[in-house]
């Protein structure tokens, strides 16, 4: 049915990792320091710098994320309409790139800080489906694990570096959050310059008709893609947020603000170490098994945080479980997923997948906050657990005789 | 474009916003110390914070010249020829409490974890206290979470917190997780001291004893307490009605008897208030622009405020 699909080879091991992956892989790599340098900082300059409560920052970081959810789709559908897939990619990381100096002029306006982070959420909304919809038309659809999990390990490495650079600039400028937001504006702008030059668009083998938006009705009434879709969503109800859970840790442990982003340094080794191995693994074994794998690492997480370990012992524990859990899902499910979606409406039908985790990530942000808020802590935490391991049951029950 | 030209292009690019990120940072860093016009004052002064930096005027003319030091608190007080900062917490810095001589050279640093709020030192420069909001616990509950300890600089004591002392209120023992300290101040013996305790939404005046490490109730609405020279009066701040909400009236309380007296200050104030000289009160109020300015009032109830140390924070009488 799709030509190019045919004639491509089903496998060729790492081989089927194409130039391309590593360019796409680059340039993560790049933005992710740029986004990763904000982020280790963000959490603290909200909760701790701007004294928001657990409810409030449970609103903006889930609400900015539920924000750009119809964006991503835009995005995702024009990319396919034009077939201009490094385009609307582009526009996504040059939008984002420039969001960082909005930082510089937002300061502490809360009104302000929420419309910037809006615009850099919304450019990672735009970009992630075309770019994700690039390496699967890249890959024969056999090694997508490994090209997800290469992809995912260059993104890792940048997300690694990203907070020890943050760290090295607040120590050499004088603990001036400014010159963050400009180094990770500099950092952005040359991950923009790598994707136009070394990226190269993937143009339909058959030039066909424009894509309508009736196909995207298709898509939805595809019962495969259906399920994945809802099956994505509820495994994103299942996810309280990175800061949330760095925040439990570091409060259970007394930790000092300053160890506060190694916890995502700490994250993104185990994640970039283990990203390559479990895709090619995902590749043999099967990407679901992978990812439930996965989920159960995020349920220990969750049952650590009010668990009987502590000290280093917990915090080493839980965050290289937390690692496995990204290392096992994010790219593993881009795989599970794009041999499902036809070549033509790939783009719009990962952004349907990403907008549908999105939108369940934001409820369950800010229940998490509330529950926090409410009924403390232990119970938050317990609550996510029991909700980790129903998602996991429905996730089986749609898209387990499947795979 | 060949793959050479691309690389080169990219290389061109990379060190051109390297050398932005790097001029920016350093360009931040060196608009950081902001020089401030600094004399030297003699004769009885006072210390105060002047952007964050421990400075002293002139008694006499607290208004006029100002010598503005190098050592950067959130909070200071000093007495005795002791020092005690709290310093403020940096984005990747734990806060801590530094003891600082008479030439104000550092002495000893402790480590402290939270906000620093109040701070004393008593009067022959032995002890000293800090309250600290501490921001873990703060979601717990609908307010806050304060830390107070106690150092005696001679033996090296510390206490971590008053929640480690024996409390009593009205006689029964009080041991209601919700138990908060702050504010303390310190009688002339170095043992006897006086602080807040909360608990049960009520705010008791309380007498402490380093020594037996007790504590017991004395007087209730009673916040931020500051002994008098003569250790006959308290000057504090009482929550309006008792309810911390509708703000605080600057007011005095007599041992002996009692008996409060309100102040002639009617705008709110949160700081822990301190006895310039024996009838005289003085106290922090923020600008709308954040900028602090040090007001005076009369001890006695009589008079009005005035300005006494423009843009200045935390006062303290010194030699």
């Amino acid at each position: 049915m799709y030509l190019s699909t045919i004639t491509r080879p089903k496998t060729a091991g790492w081989k089927g990792v194409s130039a391309n992956v590593f360019a796409l892989g680059a340039v993560s790599l790049v933005t992710d320091i740029s986004s990763e340098m904000v982020t280790a900082v963000l959490p603290l300059y909200l909760v701790v710098g701007l004294q928001l409560s657990p409810a409030a920052y449970g609103v903006i970081d889930g609400v900015y994320t539920g924000a750009t959810t119809l964006l991503r789709l835009v995005g995702g559908f024009l990319a396919d309409r034009t077939d201009r897939r490094k385009a609307v990619a582009g526009f996504g990381y040059a939008l984002s790139a420039l969001a960082k100096l909005g930082l510089l002029v937002a300061g502490s306006a809360t009104a302000a800080l929420g419309a910037v982070i809006t615009a850099d959420r919304a450019g990672k909304g735009l970009r992630t489906a075309p770019r994700d919809a690039l390496i699967t038309l890249s890959t024969p659809s056999g090694d997508l694990g490994r090209a997800f999990g290469v992809h995912r390990a260059m993104d890792g490495m940048g997300a690694f570096a990203g907070p020890l650079v943050a760290l090295a600039v607040l120590a050499l400028a004088g603990d001036s959050f400014d010159a963050v937001f400009m180094t990770s504006f500099c950092v952005a702008a040359l991950g923009v310059v790598i994707l136009v030059l070394f990226v190269r668009d993937h143009r339909s083998a058959v030039p066909s008709r424009p894509v309508r938006v009736r196909a995207v009705g298709g898509l939805w009434r595809d019962g495969g893609v259906r399920r994945v879709v809802l099956a994505a969503s509820l495994l994103g109800l299942a996810t309280i947020g990175d800061g949330f859970v760095y925040l439990l840790l570091q409060k259970r442990e007394g930790l000092s603000i300053g160890w506060f982003p190694l916890l995502a340094v700490g994250t993104s080794l185990v994640y970039l170490l283990l990203a390559a191995p479990l895709g090619a693994l995902a590749d043999r074994v099967g990407r679901l098994p992978v990812m439930a794998g996965g989920y159960v690492a995020l349920g220990a997480v969750y049952l650590l945080l009010s668990g009987p370990l502590d000290g280093w012992v917990l915090v080493v524990v839980v965050v290289a479980l937390y690692g496995v859990f990204y290392a096992a899902t994010d790219g593993v499910l881009m795989a599970l997923a794009g041999p499902l979606l036809p070549e033509g409406l790939r783009t719009t039908g990962i952004a349907l997948i990403q907008s549908g985790q999105a939108l369940a990530y934001l409820g369950s942000s800010v229940l998490f906050g509330l529950a926090w808020q409410f009924w403390g802590p232990e119970a938050a935490t317990r609550l996510a657990a029991a909700a980790v391991a129903l998602t996991l049951v429905g996730t089986f029950a749609l898209v387990g005789r499947r795979s | 474009m060949s793959t050479r030209v691309r690389l080169l292009i990219t290389v061109l690019v990379a060190v051109l916003l390297a050398a932005v990120a790097v001029g920016y940072a350093a360009l931040s860093r060196s608009g950081e110390p902001d020089e401030v016009a600094s004399t030297t004052v003699t004769g009885p002064r006072l210390m105060v914070l002047t952007n964050g930096r421990v400075s002293t005027v002139s008694r006499s003319d607290p208004g006029g010249p100002r010598e503005v030091g190098e050592q950067r608190c959130d909070r200071v007080y000093s007495a005795g020829g002791t020092t005690s900062c709290l310093r403020p917490v940096g984005a990747f810095k734990a806060g801590e409490l530094a003891v600082l001589d008479a030439g104000l050279r550092e002495v000893r640093t402790m480590p402290l974890t939270g906000f620093p709020n109040r701070t004393r030192v008593s009067d022959s420069g032995r002890m000293v206290a800090w309250t600290l909001f501490v921001d873990g616990h703060s979601y717990a509950a609908n307010g806050f979470s304060t830390s107070t300890g106690i150092l005696d600089t001679r033996t090296g004591t510390a206490v971590a917190s008053l929640e480690e002392f024996t409390s009593t209120l009205d006689g029964a023992p009080a041991t209601a997780a919700d138990r908060n300290f702050w504010g303390v101040t310190f009688a002339a013996d170095d043992n006897r001291f006086y602080a807040t305790m909360s608990t049960g939404g009520h705010r008791y005046l309380m007498e402490g004893d380093f020594t037996a490490r007790t504590l017991r109730s004395i007087a209730d609405n009673v916040e931020c307490p500051s002994l008098s020279p003569d250790g006959k009066r308290i000057a504090y701040k009482a929550a309006v009605n008792g309810d911390p909400r509708q703000g605080w009236r600057l007011s005095t309380l007599d041992l002996q008897s009692l008996e409060v007296r309100a102040l002639a200050e009617t705008r709110s104030v949160d700081d822990q208030p301190t006895w310039v000289d024996a009838r005289t009160i003085a106290y922090g109020i923020q600008r709308e622009d954040g900028v602090n300015d040090v007001w005076a009032v009369p001890a006695d109830g009589s008079g009005s405020p005035v300005v006494l140390v423009p843009e200045a924070a935390s006062p303290a009488p010194i030699g």
